[in-house]
């Protein structure tokens, strides 16, 4: 049930989008069209729930402080947390290829929609930021896992909504300076507030 | 911009000045008529998010400033012997170490900072427009003008980052640095005015809104057209 409340809380109310500014670059650049919106999103929602319970590994076993006690017990002073940032982005990156690689190779049609986005992928702000949440907020394995994909699935939700949005917006008149990145800002931040009336929600 | 108009410019003449025209238009361009954030799109991730409050807001532009400037130094430096296809990695790699840098430092001197920014220091390393320098700029380009180049597109983003906070604090929690001007005003009209501040300010709706109404202030001004 804990489980449950903390996939609906990474959907909603902490939504990576809305609540954390977090793949605004590709959420503003992908969101042109609903299809490749999903595209995108999917591929969001993947590597996310992939990456997120792997660096968890790697930060338990590894980086974390006295993680190394698996090894010897004279290794409980060493702490590598220092090495997070590169160490997370290195995983992420080869995961990314990875999954790149295996996409290819067993499902053509699936990496021919998502293709393009998979490499951009590894510099999303929402995967780095989503493991060190992570890593921050000490989940076990099984939350880190929950929370990859439910903020995967909220990004996807967001990108998917803006995009359907955008597509409109197409028949209306924007001010010409307002075209683009402005409208959509602003569009952005009306979603945010239909967003924060999940906040009172307490589960 | 063109970088390959540019690298020309530099193998016709050899020996120009350490200030010269087109050095300077490497650091202006980017303020305004290219400025990262409003017209490239670039670095929208991981800024609004400190953008509540104007000095966390700076110490992130310093942070920024500092490892946009310096990886394109250390990149360009480095772009003849970079083989293509491990570039990608080859940039995160040099891009984490020098976040981990910044990260320490203020781990040691500014822990309460550190504490404040937490994550988003680390997402720096994400930020596009670190990516973006290096590829478009630092890969083709001298260290020199790559550094130059960086720490342009960086203040370019510094300002806008800036804006937003200043505007964000002023009216959501009715201060400036810290400084409560908003209770100064309100005491010279005597003891029942008071400026109301606005609590959507201070949550990402405000951050949104500010920016969006920025980036339409700025393109009116400079008569850019998204189509």
């Amino acid at each position: 049930m804990e489980l449950f409340s903390l996939g609906i809380r990474s959907i909603f109310i902490d939504n990576m989008i809305f609540a954390y500014f977090l793949g605004m670059c590709s959420f503003l650049a992908v969101s042109k069209k609903v299809s490749t919106a999903v595209g995108l999103g999917a591929a969001v929602v993947f590597v996310l729930g992939v990456t997120v319970p792997f660096n968890w590994v790697l930060n338990e076993f590894v980086l974390k402080e006295g993680a190394l006690t698996w090894i010897s017990a004279s290794m409980a002073t060493i702490d590598l947390s220092f090495l997070r940032f590169i160490m997370f982005i290195a995983i992420i990156a080869g995961i990314v290829q990875l999954v790149e690689m295996v996409v290819e190779k067993f499902s053509p049609a699936l990496y021919g929609q998502l293709g393009i986005f998979l490499p951009l992928i590894a510099v999303n702000c929402a995967i780095l930021g989503g493991c060190l949440f992570m890593a921050q907020r000490d989940y076990t394995l099984a939350e880190s896992a929950v929370y990859g994909f439910g903020s995967g699935f909220g990004f996807m939700l967001a990108i998917v909504l803006l995009a359907a949005i955008r597509e409109r917006l197409k028949y209306s008149q924007v001010p010409n300076g307002l075209k683009g990145l402005g409208i959509t800002m602003l569009l952005t931040g009306l979603m945010g507030i239909a967003f924060m009336s999940f906040m009172g929600i307490d589960l | 911009m063109s970088t390959e108009t540019l690298e020309k410019e530099v193998v016709a003449k050899p020996a120009e000045p350490i200030f010269s025209k087109r050095r300077k238009k490497l650091v202006t361009d980017p303020l305004i008529d290219d400025n990262p954030i409003t017209v490239q799109v670039l670095g929208i991730c991981s800024a609004l998010a400190v953008t509540t409050q104007m000095k966390p807001t700076l110490v992130m532009a310093i942070s920024v400033i500092f490892v946009v400037a310096l990886s394109n130094f250390v990149i360009s430096l480095m772009r003849n012997t970079i083989p293509a296809r491990v570039r990608i990695i080859v940039q995160l790699a040099v891009v984490a170490t020098l976040v981990t840098l910044v990260s320490e430092v203020l781990k040691a001197f500014a822990y309460d900072m550190y504490k404040e920014l937490s994550v988003f220091i680390g997402l720096i390393i994400t930020n596009c427009i670190v990516m973006g320098r290096l590829e478009a700029f630092a890969m083709g380009n001298k260290p020199y003008d790559s550094m130059l180049d960086g720490l342009g597109s960086a203040l370019g983003y510094s300002w806008i980052i800036l804006t937003v906070a200043f505007f964000r604090e002023l009216w959501g929690s009715g201060a400036v640095f810290g400084i409560p001007v908003f209770e100064y005003v309100s005491s010279l009209f005597g003891p029942d005015f008071k400026l109301a501040t606005n609590g959507l300010m201070v949550t990402p709706v405000g951050a949104f809104i500010i920016l969006g109404l920025i980036v339409w202030v700025q393109r009116t001004k400079t008569g850019y057209v998204e189509h």
